[in-house]
């Protein structure tokens, strides 16, 4: 019994174990190739490494335009996603209405759809509203396609915190706006911290709706300029791309970190997540 | 942060029978988001439902003056070569990548990462979670390498005897499912996770004393207590996958020819390559019914557990 243990034990480490390199070997070669002066499309180990790479790309352009354009677009876009879902969370969650029900049916069918087939249309809305090609406008769809599902989970959030207290703040007078404001969003920091990650760490991947609704190169984001960069002609230079790609997803990589330490642990998401 | 069952959740008791008035002031903070969700969503997809069925273009006669044609940008659609082609690559990449792949894949590693060594599971977890945070288009040139003629992947191959190709042309759709399991198998190993995590261990404990072996338990016990898990983690993968544009654009263009084609990336070339707007929005609208009957699935299964 006890050495049939140990075989499954041993079994189950072993197949964990190749798994995880086969996961590993293409985010080694990103590691390997950006400090490689001759990168080519194998993982190798740098004989010769070199910062020649980081310092090839960092330069206004390549770099410091499309990260901080990346920025003001996912930031921006986070944020407006965050005070609507708020808002509407509140509602949602502490008041009982024929309405509410309908209501969330329809958010938790709109986080189903694929955004990619609204592209068309949208870009149809956007020449007739005059907002291609403008940030305001594509901040405005970015936050609206993460809306659904921030406000799903920013009301699973909200319906942890209890109403007792508030109850005591609409007996002594205070509006509904102010309770939210001084009672429930402090206590539930830590889940606005997660949905603000999460919608943000979202948007910093997404290629296609900047893609599709930015057309100047001053004005595209890191998701988009990476691949005019280096997708439009043939050979690209490899480690230069895997300095860059490390450059660009570094945000994202501290962001989730800070997003585990917060849940306690990585697993915790998948519990947000079920709803 | 556990299983909130959804969508009924205890909503405080609130006097009835307030004036409407005071009901309405009430739901007014919901109005940015509706507002919102009504031009930039309701919005694209009613418009959706009016070009579809027009010749609109950006170029030519559909762009000077756009006529109601019916359905023969449906006609169209389905009588083409190229639209059935994207139908099946997407029916094939859906079914291997998320389906077949990340399901299958995240269960896996959530059920081996319980009796594994710490060292090994930190291990296993922040590679296939790193995959996971990587921006799409990083995600899809750190695979093209992978599995290009020159890439790490033939270089295993060859050590081990088998002869290597340039998989992006030879398998053009198996190399961008493959990549999209590599991609996603975190969220479905995450679910996964969670769910395992809240059966009670004497449930298990006690089938083991009853003598039943591991692939015994694993069916009659551990899966039926996390169905609910299983099913929304597949509507929920199968919705994304549906709608993966960015990896395999980088990755292939739908290539070579139109190989890798999925219904995404030929909405696209119809649409903006090619300046048919009505046919583009007769896909889309395609697209969106597939989606809604998923989430229409998904729906049904998340009340009627909650019931």
């Amino acid at each position: 019994m006890i050495a049939r243990d140990r075989i499954s034990k041993l079994a189950s480490n072993l197949v964990l174990l190749a798994i995880g390199i086969l996961f590993v070997l293409p985010l080694l070669w990103v590691l390997f190739a950006s400090i490689n002066r001759t990168a080519g499309l194998r993982v190798e180990f740098p004989t010769d490494p070199t910062l020649g790479n980081f310092k090839a790309v960092l330069n206004t352009d390549t770099t410091y335009r499309p990260v901080l354009n990346g920025v003001v677009l996912c930031g921006g876009a986070a944020l407006l996603t965050m005070v609507c879902a708020v808002l509407a969370a509140y509602p949602l969650s502490r008041f009982k209405t024929r309405f509410n029900r309908p209501f969330l049916l329809t958010v938790l069918f709109c986080t189903g759809l694929p955004i990619t087939a609204v592209m068309v249309p949208v870009y149809g809305l956007f020449v007739q509203l005059n907002l291609v090609d403008t940030i305001g406008g594509t901040i405005m769809f970015m936050a609206t396609s993460a809306l659904p599902f921030a406000i799903w989970l920013t009301k699973t959030f909200m319906d942890g915190v209890p109403i007792s207290l508030e109850e005591a703040a609409w007996v002594d007078g205070a509006g509904n706006m102010r309770a939210l404001w001084a009672i429930v969003l402090p206590l539930m920091w830590p889940g606005i911290a997660v949905v603000l990650i999460f919608t943000f760490i979202g948007m910093w991947g997404n290629f296609f709706v900047p893609f599709m609704l930015l057309l100047s190169p001053e004005r595209l984001p890191a998701s988009v300029s990476i691949f005019t960069f280096f997708g439009q002609y043939g050979e690209p230079n490899y480690g230069q791309l895997a300095a860059y790609s490390l450059i660009y997803t570094t945000p994202v990589l501290l962001l989730y970190l800070l997003l585990s330490k917060k849940l306690g642990g990585a697993f915790a998401l998948g519990g947000a997540i079920k709803g | 942060m556990t299983t909130t069952v959804a969508p009924t959740t205890a909503a405080p008791a609130q006097p009835s029978g307030r004036p409407r008035a005071a009901n309405f002031l009430r739901m007014l903070p919901l109005s940015p988001a509706i507002g919102l969700m009504l031009v930039f969503l309701a919005g694209p997809i009613i418009y959706c439902l009016y070009a579809a069925f027009t010749n609109m273009a950006l170029t030519g006669t559909g762009a000077a003056d756009v006529k109601f044609v019916g359905l023969e940008n449906f006609r169209k659609a389905f009588g083409s070569g190229a639209f059935t082609n994207a139908i099946w690559l997407t029916l094939v990449f859906t079914l291997i990548s998320a389906i077949i792949g990340q399901n299958t894949l995240g269960l896996g590693l959530a059920l081996l990462m319980r009796k594994s060594n710490r060292i090994i599971r930190n291990f296993v977890g922040t590679s296939v979670i790193g995959a996971w945070v990587l921006p799409e288009v990083v995600a899809a040139y750190l695979l093209s390498a992978f599995f290009n003629d020159e890439g790490t992947l033939n270089v295993m191959l060859h050590a081990v005897g088998l002869p290597g190709q340039d998989w992006l042309y030879a398998a053009p759709i198996i190399a961008v499912s493959l990549a999209n399991i590599w991609r996603g198998t975190a969220f479905s190993m995450l679910v996964y996770s969670a769910a395992l995590s809240e059966i009670p261990k004497e449930i298990e404990e006690s089938a083991e004393m009853d003598g039943a072996g591991g692939w015994r338990r694993l069916l009659f016990v551990t899966l039926p207590m996390i169905t609910r898990a299983i099913m929304t983690n597949l509507m929920l993968i199968t919705l994304q996958t549906l709608s993966v544009f960015g990896l395999i654009y980088a990755m292939t263009r739908g290539g070579p020819g139109t190989k890798s084609q999925t219904l995404p990336l030929y909405m696209y070339e119809q649409a903006f390559s090619f300046s048919q707007i009505g046919y583009g929005t007769a896909i889309a609208l395609v697209m969106l019914a597939i989606g809604a009957v998923f989430s229409l699935i998904y729906l049904r299964g998340l009340n009627s557990e909650a019931a």
